[in-house]
């Protein structure tokens, strides 16, 4: 029982920062800009949480410094699909890239530097409730928050006015141009929300996960960031579970090797991909479905003049 | 369309100019003589010695390991040597190139510090007969290459001692990178040594198919503390491990490198590599003209590795254990591999009293008894 409730508690850990950032992709991927420098902007943006916690020595200072250097990573990027309408696909790689190499450069005199204690956080009462206090109640805040963050995106996407804007601009540019709102500002601040959002993503691998910067520390996790906004059929709520799925999955071949179970690793870290790949399959097959799911504009360029 | 033929094209020109450039660094056939130094011709040539590392020199594992080495033969030698490093170069290809580079530059001494530039060594040996070629880990020697490594699993044996006296649950965890012999025996030394003092310990093993994922290692070390696992140690490079311990009060060693700092609470003794120990030796032959062909492992007993750092709060009949073990490697009483020894199967592997030689390390494949689990791919 002790073991499910560590497993429960490793799979939410694991999820979170994964969460955080698909969530953040998913906003800008409904108002139909595709970011594929996730990766790029994670690395940069772990990368300077952890020089800020270092410096202050506070956490949260670290996640501001994180969405912002996300911001800023994301705001170049935006400018360039957005006003020079560069192929968001080739520019997307190249800012993956860029962070990569960039962070790493920057990074070198941060590498095997120690932050200050690390605090334990944990919900008092609730703590200590059987079972579920170990699997639920001690947790970092930000796994508690990214709950609040993906209802609110929800309530944001369905039940407000700006939420109806943003999709109509990521279904239809060229309409809601002609209604008379402002396109490329909108997707320009979706963008950067989205880049915000990747960026504490980012801060809470380096200061929360695994406390320390080297380079290229996110591994690959910017990319299943990526394919969980398909793999949820751009929906936040799925986005959410999608993201403890795949921790979970993570996390369980881990456990399931430590208790004697032979199971390739490699297969399990294939299997995000693999997912996404038959949620892909799925919703392609009947036009319908992928045209209630996916953003029409996705990935396309918009002339406002033409 | 237009633009995507467009980006065709640039890659392809890309590519182009990227073999064109390797082509030209392939030119020199012989090596050049070194190049002409107009201004103080009393003094003798320093020896050129160039360093290829896999990772970054702030890895605080494995390639740090061998730049602190670097800096000591500096030291050592003064301005009788002249060193250069080249970091994170991969192992394939690219490796090839950056060696000969090396070498057009005048290096008179080639260090590659991981197992994958072997074939990349081989080739460039042959064609400069009058560079020495060092190569760290490998197999593969010539009449000017020849290989070191160090016997990593003695330190893990003198962990597996604080290990098996400081565990609470007789649970033991092990982080591996990937199933190969070297790695292998350094879980069943850790194993072999915590049985030494406690015969009830049972080690697990979890594997993260990486050198290098903080992230995951991070995952990995959590998941053995959540399965009961109150020591750990690893064989992947960053402290992830050694955090994850500290965070949740469990024990852990560094790895590679004196890793004391990351984690005052748990850390209980550092596994360090003094490569420049190695590099001392090499350049001296070199310098001295006595350099031959030959393959160098080095123990606890040469000093390579060295197992640092012991926690104050370890109790002082431990560390006593702790130095017989270590008097006993350096005075020969002590072997890691002695039988008999039986793998998790139960079948023996070493009959009684037989000592493991370099042959049957090289060719492990099996953990001991008291590792739980199989090693991987199915053997």
């Amino acid at each position: 029982m002790n073991e499910l409730a560590s497993l429960v508690a490793a799979t939410l850990s694991a999820g979170t920062p994964l969460a955080i950032a698909g969530l953040g992709l998913l906003v800008n991927e409904r108002a139909g800009i595709l970011n594929l420098g996730a990766e790029g902007i994670m690395l940069v943006s772990a990368l300077a949480g952890f020089a800020a916690t270092y410096h202050s020595g506070n956490d949260w200072v670290g996640f501001l410094a994180g969405a912002g250097a996300g911001a800023l990573v994301a705001a170049c990027f935006g400018w360039l699909v957005i006003w020079l309408n560069t192929n968001q696909y080739a520019t997307g790689l190249a800012v993956s890239l860029f962070g990569g190499g960039f962070s790493a450069f920057v990074g070198v005199n941060y590498v095997g530097r120690k932050l200050s204690e690390r605090s334990d956080f944990s919900i008092p009462l609730l703590r200590d409730l059987p079972f579920f206090g170990r699997a639920l109640f001690r947790e970092h805040p930000l796994v508690y928050l990214v709950v609040g963050t993906a209802l609110a995106i929800a309530w944001f996407l369905y039940r407000t006015r700006a939420g109806l804007v943003l999709r109509a601009i990521g279904e239809a540019p060229e309409s809601a141009h002609a209604l008379g709102y402002p396109v490329r500002r909108i997707r320009l601040l979706a963008v950067v929300v989205g880049g915000a959002l990747c960026g504490v993503a980012g801060a809470y691998f380096s200061v929360v996960y695994a406390p320390l910067w080297v380079e290229g520390m996110v591994a690959g996790r910017g990319w299943i960031a990526l394919a969980l906004t398909v793999f949820a059929t751009w929906r936040p709520a799925r986005v959410l579970l999608g993201a403890y799925l795949f921790g979970g999955v993570t996390m369980l071949q881990l456990h399931l090797q430590g208790m004697g179970v032979n199971i390739a690793n490699q297969l399990m870290s294939m299997l995000p991909y693999l997912a996404t790949v038959v949620v892909l399959v799925a919703i392609s097959r009947n036009p319908a479905w992928i045209r209630l799911n996916m953003p029409a504009s996705l990935g396309k360029p918009f002339f406002p003049n033409l | 369309m237009e633009r995507c033929s467009m980006t065709k094209q640039l890659v392809l020109a890309a590519l182009v100019g990227a073999a064109t450039l390797a082509g030209c660094t392939q030119e020199p056939k012989k090596a050049e003589a070194p190049p002409p130094q107009p201004a103080a011709p009393a003094k003798p040539e320093p020896l050129k010695v160039a360093f290829v590392y896999v990772g970054p020199v702030g890895d605080a594992g494995w390639t740090f390991a061998h730049d602190l080495g670097r800096k000591y033969v500096e030291g050592k030698f003064g301005d009788q040597i002249k060193t250069t490093f080249v970091e994170k170069v991969p192992e394939g290809p690219d490796a090839e190139r950056v060696i000969r580079d090396l070498v057009a530059q005048g290096n008179k001494v080639i260090f590659a510090t991981s197992f994958g530039f072997g074939d990349a060594m081989e080739k460039v040996a042959k064609d400069f007969p009058d560079v020495y070629f060092e190569h760290a880990t490998g197999y593969k020697t010539a009449p000017n290459l020849r290989v070191y490594e160090g016997r990593f699993y003695e330190d893990a044996y003198l962990a597996g001692i604080v290990a098996g006296q400081m565990t609470k649950s007789n649970v033991l965890g092990f982080v591996g990178s990937f199933p190969i012999p070297e790695v292998l025996r350094n879980i069943n030394a850790f194993t072999l040594g915590a049985q030494s003092v406690n015969p009830k310990v049972k080690t697990k093993v979890v594997w993260v198919s990486a050198w290098f994922d903080p992230p995951k290692e991070t995952e990995a070390a959590q998941s053995l503390i959540n399965q009961g696992a109150d020591v750990l140690l690893q064989n992947t490079d960053s402290t992830a491990v050694l955090q994850a311990a500290e965070k949740n009060g469990k024990y852990a060693f560094g790895w590679d490198s004196d890793m004391s700092a990351f984690a005052p609470k748990a850390h209980l003794g550092s596994c360090r590599l003094n490569w420049g120990l190695y590099y001392e030796k090499a350049i001296n032959d070199v310098l001295h003209k006595t350099w031959k062909t030959e393959t160098t492992k080095w123990g606890v007993k040469e000093g390579l590795p060295e197992f640092v750092s012991l926690a104050v709060f370890i109790p002082d009949a431990t560390k006593k254990k702790v130095e017989e073990a270590r008097e006993g490697m350096k005075n020969g009483t002590v072997a890691v591999f002695r039988g008999p020894l039986y793998d998790n199967t139960g079948k023996e592997v070493l009959a009684k009293g037989v000592v493991s030689d370099d042959k049957w390390n090289g060719a492990m494949n099996f953990y001991v008894k008291g590792v739980e689990g199989k090693v991987p791919s199915g053997k």
